[in-house]
């Protein structure tokens, strides 16, 4: 193994660990399994650098892990024999888990359950996501929200003492809890690979891995029958067909390239077929969801037709209907422009009125810049003056400089 | 902002079915008004033929009540400052091309 993927395997490994260490001794010592896989990580980092990676590393790091636990027991143990005698009878046992393929999977799908309460606010949410799911350091994640460290430990406190708190139980779930949860777990996995993908903010390689971290873990839900649901599979399409244009959307110095600008031979022909499969398993019930819709919208996308944009604006009344937000309405109105031309798109996109957005200039300015030239520079230029991202001004501005 | 119904009534013509047309536009109509964040309630499509009519007495009839040779086909809620508004966001429905029209009746606020 190479060494680049070193912090790979340490995040993955990391989550699992903790996962299985946590179903071990009960969600309310998270602490105690956390310190016992950052000092078996600790251990690994000291030693490989020194001897080099073992053959088999996550056994060597399992290993390691089940030892560092049969030594906190033993400590514990003596703490409670001499601390508080007579208040526990227990003899001392040794630890009687193990770190199978089988356990891995139930304790992980079960951590995925467990970290995804719905009374934690958005942020928080994704935060503690990445950080007991994925794996990420608190310095990662600030640097994946270009946020400073100290509100990203906020963030996470009381979404912690939450998780904590909450008497959850990891290990094999059941219906109940699937039911009640399942939609916020969709959710929180359904954001963290917006974040990825759709912000332009902070560290690009990170961005990268907050996509296939969410893939990763929409992968998990489909191995347990259970939580193999029609949504998940919709949510998974959504994500391959994304994933397809992610080369094609940033040109070699990491601009954003407009839709229509891209090079087509840039998509990845294999996730969109992947997302043609999940998106067939999704369409084997009766219910439509919000993903099942978006990931219809990202078929057309990635579909040549003459009907396409009918398809699409079609799709996205059924969204916008279903669910407001300023984002799904501006692309909504992209679609229709396409559909019924830019005269129409111009009075449909004026009736927005999303003056705090520089997507709403954007389009106004995308659209006025046959018809207005002069118009569509002045609108490009709110577009600039309240975007927050570098590469998105540049692509407005490499359109202004071309409409003057 | 306030809340606004939208009763849509069509003339009196049971056997009719809206083309593939008539439904894009719509629900282009619908999307337009939720794009604007001033939908409430998608509400509902009634039904012509499966309705009856509870009239004094216990009479059961037939049908809706339809004295004024319309019927109710549906109803939408919307949000906007005013009724001037709510009426621009409803003169722009596709039923006037079937001769029906709309009815804008601002929901009352139940005291608290």
């Amino acid at each position: 193994m190479h060494h680049e993927q070193l912090p790979h395997l340490f995040r993955v490994e990391y989550a699992r660990m903790t996962a299985v260490l946590c179903r071990h001794f009960g969600l309310q010592y998270i602490e105690v399994a956390e310190d016992i896989a950052s000092e078996t990580f600790l251990k690994a980092a000291e030693l490989w650098a020194l001897q080099g990676m073992p053959d088999n590393a996550t056994g060597w790091l399992y290993t390691v892990a089940k030892n560092k636990t049969r030594d906190y027991l033993r400590r514990q143990h003596v703490f409670d024999k001499q601390v508080k005698p007579g208040l526990s009878t227990d003899l001392y046992e040794e630890p009687d888990f193990d770190f199978t393929h089988q356990t891995i999977n139930d304790s992980q799908l079960a951590m995925i359950f467990a970290v995804c309460n719905p009374a934690n606010s958005v942020e928080s949410q994704i935060c503690l996501a990445l950080q007991v799911l994925c794996g990420f350091s608190v310095q990662e994640i600030a640097h994946a929200f270009l946020t400073k460290k100290e509100t990203i430990k906020k963030r996470l406190l009381r979404a912690r003492a939450n998780l904590r708190n909450d008497q959850f139980r990891i290990g094999p779930l059941d219906n109940a809890t699937i039911e009640s949860r399942l939609d916020t777990v969709l959710r929180t996995i359904y954001l963290l690979f917006n974040e990825g993908y759709f912000s332009t903010a902070g560290d690009q390689a990170i961005r990268k891995e907050l996509c296939s971290e969410a893939i990763r873990l929409a992968l998990l839900l489909t191995d347990n029958t259970l939580t193999n649901t029609t949504q998940v599979n919709a949510l998974l399409a959504l994500f391959c067909y994304q994933s397809s244009r992610l080369d094609a959307r940033a040109n070699e110095v990491g601009d954003l390239i407009l839709f229509e600008q891209q090079d087509t031979s840039l998509w990845s022909r294999e996730l969109i077929d992947k997302g043609n499969y999940y998106l067939v398993q999704a369409c084997t019930g009766n219910q439509v969801s919000k993903y099942h819709i978006e990931a219809g919208i990202a078929y057309w996308h990635t579909t040549p037709g003459a009907n396409k944009w009918r398809h699409i604006l079609h799709l996205y009344n059924q969204l916008v209907v279903m669910e407001y937000s300023p984002v799904i309405a501006l692309n909504r109105t992209f679609a229709f422009a396409k559909v019924y031309g830019y005269e129409a798109g111009i009075r449909e996109a004026e009736r927005l009125r999303l003056e705090e957005h520089s997507g709403w200039y954007a389009l106004l300015g995308y659209l006025y810049a046959d018809i207005d030239p002069g118009l569509a520079v002045g609108y490009y230029r709110k577009a600039v003056d309240r975007s927050t991202s570098v590469s998105e001004r540049k692509t407005l501005m490499r359109e202004v400089e071309r409409l003057q | 902002m306030k809340d606004f119904v939208l009763i849509f009534r069509l003339a009196d013509t049971a056997d009719f079915k809206p083309s593939p047309e008539q439904m894009q536009e719509r629900m282009n109509w619908l999307a337009g008004i939720a794009a604007q964040n001033k939908l409430v309630d998608k509400g509902n499509t009634l039904s012509v033929t499966n309705a009856k009519t509870i009239q004094p007495g216990q009479v059961i009839t037939d049908g809706p009540f339809t004295e004024i040779k319309e019927f109710v086909s549906g109803y939408v809620i919307v949000k906007s400052d005013s009724m001037d508004e709510a009426i621009e966001l409803a003169k722009a429905n596709p039923i006037f091309k079937l001769g029906g029209s709309v009815e804008v009746r601002e929901v009352m606020q139940r005291p608290s």
